[in-house]
C-alpha cells in the first residue's frame, strides 16, 4: 500500500516536471538587453524631466525642498491620470521598470487596484485597494525610518 | 551636466529594477518594497546622500528617494525633537507626496473605469 503511493506521488512529481518543461517552450524568453536598455532610457527620461521641472520651479524663486515636493507631487498626479485614461499600462508594457521604479509606478500601483474594485463600493472597494500594492510599501518603509531613527538617536548620544 | 548625471543615474537604478524583474521572480510589489527599504537603510548608513548630491532627480525621483526622503526626516527630526522625531520625521518629509498620491489617487479611481490592454 505504501509502495503504491509512493510510486503514485513518484508520478505525479514527473508530471508536473513535464509540465513545466512542456510551459517553458511557450513562455517566450524575456529580452534581457532591450528590456534593460528600454527601462534605462525611459527611467533616466522621467528623472531628467523631473530635474527639469524643478529648475523651472527654482528659477521662479522656490526654495529647493519646496521645488522637489512640488514635482514628485507632478509626476503623482500625471502618473495617475495616464492610468486612468488607460495610457499607463500601454507605457509599461513598453518601459517596463522604467516607470515602475520611479515615484509614478508607485501611483499607478495605488489607482490601477482601486479603479478595479470600484464595483465593490467606495469605501470596502476603491477605499481599501488603494492601499493593496502601497500599503505594504509604506508600512515597510515608514517602519524602517523609525529604526533608522532610533537608531541614530542612540549613536548621537552615546 | 547635471541632466546628464541625473539621466544615467536614474536609468541606472531603472535598470536594476528591470534586471530585478526578469531574472528573479520576484513580483513588482516586492521590487518596490525592496527599493524604499534599501534606499532608507543606504540613507541611514550615510551611503545615499552623496548620491543625491551627485544625480539630483536621478537619485530622488525612483523609488530608492521616497525611502531617502523617509529616512532623512527621521534622521534630521531626531536631533530636534529626540524620540519622538522618530515617530514624526518620516512621514512629515514625505506628507506632501503621499497625500497628494491617496488624494488625487483616490479622485481619479471614483472618475475613470479600467480599460482593457490595447
Amino acid at each position: 500500500m505504501a509502495k503504491k503511493k509512493k510510486q503514485k506521488e513518484q508520478e505525479r512529481k514527473e508530471q508536473a516536471k513535464a509540465y513545466e518543461k512542456y510551459v517553458k517552450q511557450f513562455t517566450p524568453n524575456p529580452k534581457y538587453f532591450s528590456n534593460a536598455f528600454k527601462a534605462f532610457v525611459v527611467g533616466g527620461l522621467i528623472c531628467v524631466i523631473a530635474l527639469y521641472i524643478q529648475n523651472l520651479f527654482m528659477a521662479q524663486g522656490m526654495v529647493k525642498k519646496d521645488a522637489a515636493t512640488a514635482v514628485t507631487v507632478i509626476l503623482v498626479c500625471s502618473a495617475q491620470l495616464l492610468t486612468g485614461i488607460g495610457w499607463f499600462d500601454s507605457i509599461a508594457r513598453f518601459a517596463g521598470a522604467g516607470v515602475i521604479v520611479p515615484i509614478t509606478g508607485f501611483a499607478n500601483s495605488m489607482v490601477s487596484p482601486a479603479m478595479e474594485f470600484k464595483k465593490e463600493g467606495l469605501v470596502l472597494g476603491s477605499g481599501a485597494k488603494l492601499f493593496t500594492l502601497a500599503g505594504p510599501v509604506l508600512v515597510c518603509g515608514i517602519s524602517v525610518s523609525v529604526i533608522i531613527g532610533i537608531i541614530h538617536l542612540l549613536i548621537n548620544k552615546g | 551636466m547635471d541632466y546628464l548625471w541625473a539621466f544615467l543615474i536614474g536609468g541606472l537604478i531603472c535598470v536594476i529594477g528591470q534586471l530585478l524583474m526578469d531574472f528573479t521572480k520576484l513580483t513588482p510589489p516586492r521590487i518596490l518594497v525592496i527599493f524604499v527599504v534599501s534606499g532608507a537603510i543606504l540613507t541611514g548608513l550615510g551611503l545615499y546622500q552623496p548620491i543625491v548630491d551627485f544625480a539630483k532627480s536621478g537619485a530622488t525621483v525612483p523609488l530608492p528617494g521616497f525611502g531617502y526622503l523617509l529616512a532623512k526626516g527621521a534622521m534630521d527630526a531626531v536631533k530636534i525633537d529626540g524620540f519622538m522625531g522618530a515617530l514624526v520625521g518620516g512621514l512629515k518629509e514625505t506628507a506632501a507626496g503621499i497625500t497628494a498620491a491617496i488624494v488625487f489617487g483616490y479622485i481619479i479611481a471614483l472618475i475613470f473605469s479600467p480599460k482593457p490592454l490595447r
